[in-house]
C-alpha cells in the first residue's frame, strides 16, 4: 500500500503536477512544508512590526494610507499562509504557539530596526524585492495550496515593491537630507537583504530534500544572484551607492560579482542575537497575552448564546 | 462659493468660512481616530482584529482626506490636505474629545468606536442628503463604511460586556470613562445646523442606539451626568498634544519637503 502511495507521489512530482491536501505524501514532505509555510506566515506577521513602527509618523496622509494598507496586506498574507499550512493537519494556534516558544523561526530580516522614513521605501524595494524573487520560484512549488497562495501573494508584493521604489525615487529627487536618509537606509539594509536568500547552497540544511520534492526549485545562490543583477541598476538609477567595494559587472559571466557575505552576522541573527530578535518576539507575545481575556470573552459569549438558543428551542 | 449648502432645508445659509470650519472639524474627528486606530496595528488580540483595526484606520483616514481636500479648496489659499493635517497646532484642531482619548485596552477602543460609529451612522445619513453634492457624495460613501464599522464595534461591545467577568468589568469601566465625551457629539453650532440639517436633533436617536447595544451587553450607563466639551473650540484633553507631536513630527522636522 505504502509503496503504491509513494510511487503515485513520485509520479506526480516527476510530472510537475501538484500534490493536494488529501493526497498521500511522505511524512518528511509534510513536515518540511509545515515548517516552511509556518515560518513564511510568521515572517509576514512579525514583518508588520518594523513597518508598523512608522504608521504614526508617516510624513503625508497619502503615505500613511499606503503604509497602513501595506501592513494590512501583510497580515492578510499571514492569515492566508496559516490557512495553507492548516491543510497539512496543523492548527493556526499550534503554529502561533511554536512562534511564541521560539521553536519556529521567521525571516531574520525583520530583526533589523526601521530607523528613518527611507527604511519604509527600502523595505518595499529590497526586502519585498528579495521575497518576490524567492516567491516567484515558490509559486511553482509542488504543493498546490502553497503554490496558489504564492501566486496571489506575489501580485501584492510586486505592488509593494513598486510603491517602495517610488518612495525612494521621491526622496532621491529631494533635499540633501532626504538623499542622506536614503543612503543611510541602503547602507543598513543591503547586506541583510542578501542574507534573506539563506546560506550558500553547500551549507543549506534543507535544500537538497526540498529541491528533490520540487518544493524549492532554484538554489539560494542562484536566487541571490538574480536579485543582485536586478537590483544594482535600480540603485544606480536612484543614485545610491551599494555598500560593497567588490561589486562589479562580470562581462564573462554576464552577472554582477559581489563581495563575501558576513555569515557570522547571519548565524548570530538566526540564533537570536540580532538587533531586535528579543523585542520582536516580546512584542508579539505581549499582544497575544494582553488579548487573552478578549479571546476568552468571545468564546464565553458564544457559549452563552448557544445555551440561550438551545433553551429557547427547548421551551418553544 | 463652493457648494452652497442646504438653505432650502434649514432656512439658513453658511459662508465659506463656516463651511471650512465644518469640514475641518469632521476631518479632524476622522484623522485623530485613524491615528489612534493605527496604534493598534500588530498589537490586536487576534490576527483578524489586526486586519479589522487597520481597515477601520484606513476608512477614517480616507474620510478625513476627502474632507480636508474639500476644505482646502473652500479655503482657497492654495493649501492641501497635508497642510491642514500636519501644520495646525493643538488649539487649531477641532476634533471632538471622544476620538482623542487613548486606546486603553481592547474594551476601551471598542466602546469608543461603538459610540462614534453610532454617531457617524446618523451624521453621514443626514449629510448624504444635503444639497452640496460634493459633501453629500463624501457622506454617502462614508455611510456605507459606518454601517460596517458599527456592526463590528457593537458586536464586540456585546461580546465583551456579556462575556466573562473580567471582560464585563473592563467594558463597564470603559463605558464609565468614555460616557462623559458622548454629549459633545451632538452639540452643534449654528453652522452644523445649517449644513447638517440639524444633527443636534438626533441625540435621542443616538441614545437609543447606544442604549440598545449596552443593554444587550448587560452594561449600564453611568449615573454621573457630567459631560465634557470643548473640542470644536480647540479646547482639548491633554492627550491630543502628544498624538499630534508624533503624527506631525516629520513635517515639523523637515519643513517644506515633498514626500
Amino acid at each position: 500500500m505504502a509503496l503504491q502511495d509513494q510511487a503515485e507521489f513520485d509520479a506526480v512530482i516527476a510530472a510537475d503536477d501538484k500534490i493536494e491536501p488529501t493526497d498521500w505524501m511522505p511524512d518528511g514532505y509534510r513536515k518540511t512544508l509545515i515548517r516552511q509555510i509556518g515560518q513564511h506566515a510568521h515572517s509576514e506577521i512579525i514583518g508588520m512590526q518594523p513597518e508598523g513602527n512608522w504608521i504614526s509618523r508617516a510624513p503625508t496622509l497619502h503615505r500613511k494610507a499606503i503604509l497602513i494598507a501595506k501592513v494590512q496586506d501583510e497580515g492578510g498574507h499571514g492569515l492566508y499562509l496559516y490557512s495553507a499550512a492548516e491543510t497539512l493537519g496543523v492548527t493556526r494556534d499550534q503554529l502561533v504557539a511554536a512562534l511564541h516558544a521560539g521553536s519556529h523561526k521567521y525571516s531574520s530580516i525583520f530583526n533589523y530596526p526601521t530607523l528613518n522614513w527611507a527604511d519604509i521605501g527600502t523595505i518595499g524595494w529590497l526586502v519585498d524585492g528579495a521575497a518576490i524573487t524567492n516567491q516567484v520560484m515558490l509559486s511553482r512549488s509542488s504543493y498546490g495550496p502553497y503554490s496558489r497562495a504564492m501566486v496571489r501573494i506575489c501580485k501584492e508584493e510586486s505592488f509593494h515593491q513598486r510603491q517602495g521604489y517610488e518612495l525612494l525615487i521621491r526622496l532621491c529627487e529631494g533635499s540633501s537630507e532626504q538623499k542622506a536618509m536614503s543612503q543611510d537606509s541602503i547602507d543598513r539594509w543591503w547586506w541583510p537583504a542578501l542574507m534573506m536568500f539563506g546560506p550558500h547552497d553547500s551549507d543549506s540544511t534543507h535544500s537538497a530534500e526540498s529541491t528533490a520534492w520540487k518544493i524549492k526549485r532554484v538554489s539560494n545562490d542562484d536566487l541571490r544572484q538574480q536579485f543582485v543583477d536586478a537590483t544594482v541598476p535600480q540603485a544606480d538609477y536612484l543614485g545610491l551607492h551599494i555598500p560593497d567595494p567588490d561589486l562589479v559587472w562580470n562581462e564573462e559571466r554576464g552577472h554582477y560579482d559581489f563581495g563575501p557575505i558576513d555569515w557570522e552576522e547571519f548565524w548570530q541573527v538566526v540564533k537570536g542575537n540580532g538587533p531586535l530578535n528579543r523585542e520582536r518576539l516580546d512584542h508579539k507575545r505581549a499582544a497575544w497575552d494582553d488579548g487573552a481575556w478578549v479571546r476568552e470573552a468571545a468564546v464565553a459569549h458564544a457559549e452563552k448564546q448557544a445555551a440561550r438558543e438551545f433553551e429557547s428551542r427547548r421551551t418553544a | 462659493m463652493a457648494g452652497l449648502p442646504t438653505a432650502e432645508l434649514t432656512g439658513q445659509t453658511v459662508d465659506d468660512e463656516g463651511l471650512f470650519r465644518f469640514l475641518v472639524g469632521h476631518a479632524d474627528d476622522n484623522l485623530v481616530l485613524a491615528q489612534r486606530l493605527g496604534e493598534w496595528v500588530s498589537r490586536a488580540p487576534e490576527l483578524e482584529e489586526d486586519l479589522a483595526l487597520a481597515n477601520l484606520a484606513l476608512d477614517h483616514l480616507g474620510q478625513a482626506r476627502a474632507l480636508f481636500t474639500y476644505a482646502a479648496e473652500v479655503q482657497g489659499e492654495g493649501k492641501d490636505e497635508d497642510d491642514l493635517a500636519f501644520l495646525r497646532t493643538e488649539q487649531e484642531f477641532t476634533n471632538k474629545l471622544l476620538v482623542e482619548q487613548p486606546n486603553g485596552d481592547f474594551a476601551q477602543t471598542m466602546v469608543r468606536q461603538m459610540f462614534f460609529d453610532a454617531y457617524q451612522l446618523i451624521l453621514w445619513e443626514q449629510l448624504s442628503e444635503v444639497a452640496d453634492s460634493r459633501l453629500a457624495g463624501i457622506a454617502a460613501k462614508a455611510n456605507k463604511e459606518a454601517t460596517y464599522h458599527f456592526r463590528h464595534s457593537s458586536g464586540w461591545v456585546v461580546r465583551l460586556g456579556d462575556g466573562t467577568d473580567e471582560s464585563h468589568r473592563r467594558t463597564q469601566r470603559a463605558v464609565e470613562r468614555l460616557w462623559r465625551f458622548t454629549a459633545e457629539l451632538f452639540e452643534s453650532g449654528e453652522v452644523d445646523a445649517a449644513i447638517g440639517r440639524g444633527i443636534a436633533d438626533q441625540a435621542e436617536r443616538w441614545l437609543s442606539i447606544a442604549e440598545g447595544v449596552l443593554d444587550e451587553a448587560t452594561l449600564t450607563i453611568p449615573d454621573d451626568p457630567f459631560q465634557r466639551s470643548g473640542g470644536r473650540a480647540g479646547a482639548h484633553t491633554e492627550h491630543l498634544g502628544h498624538l499630534l507631536s508624533e503624527m506631525q513630527w516629520m513635517q515639523r522636522t523637515y519643513p517644506g519637503l515633498e514626500w
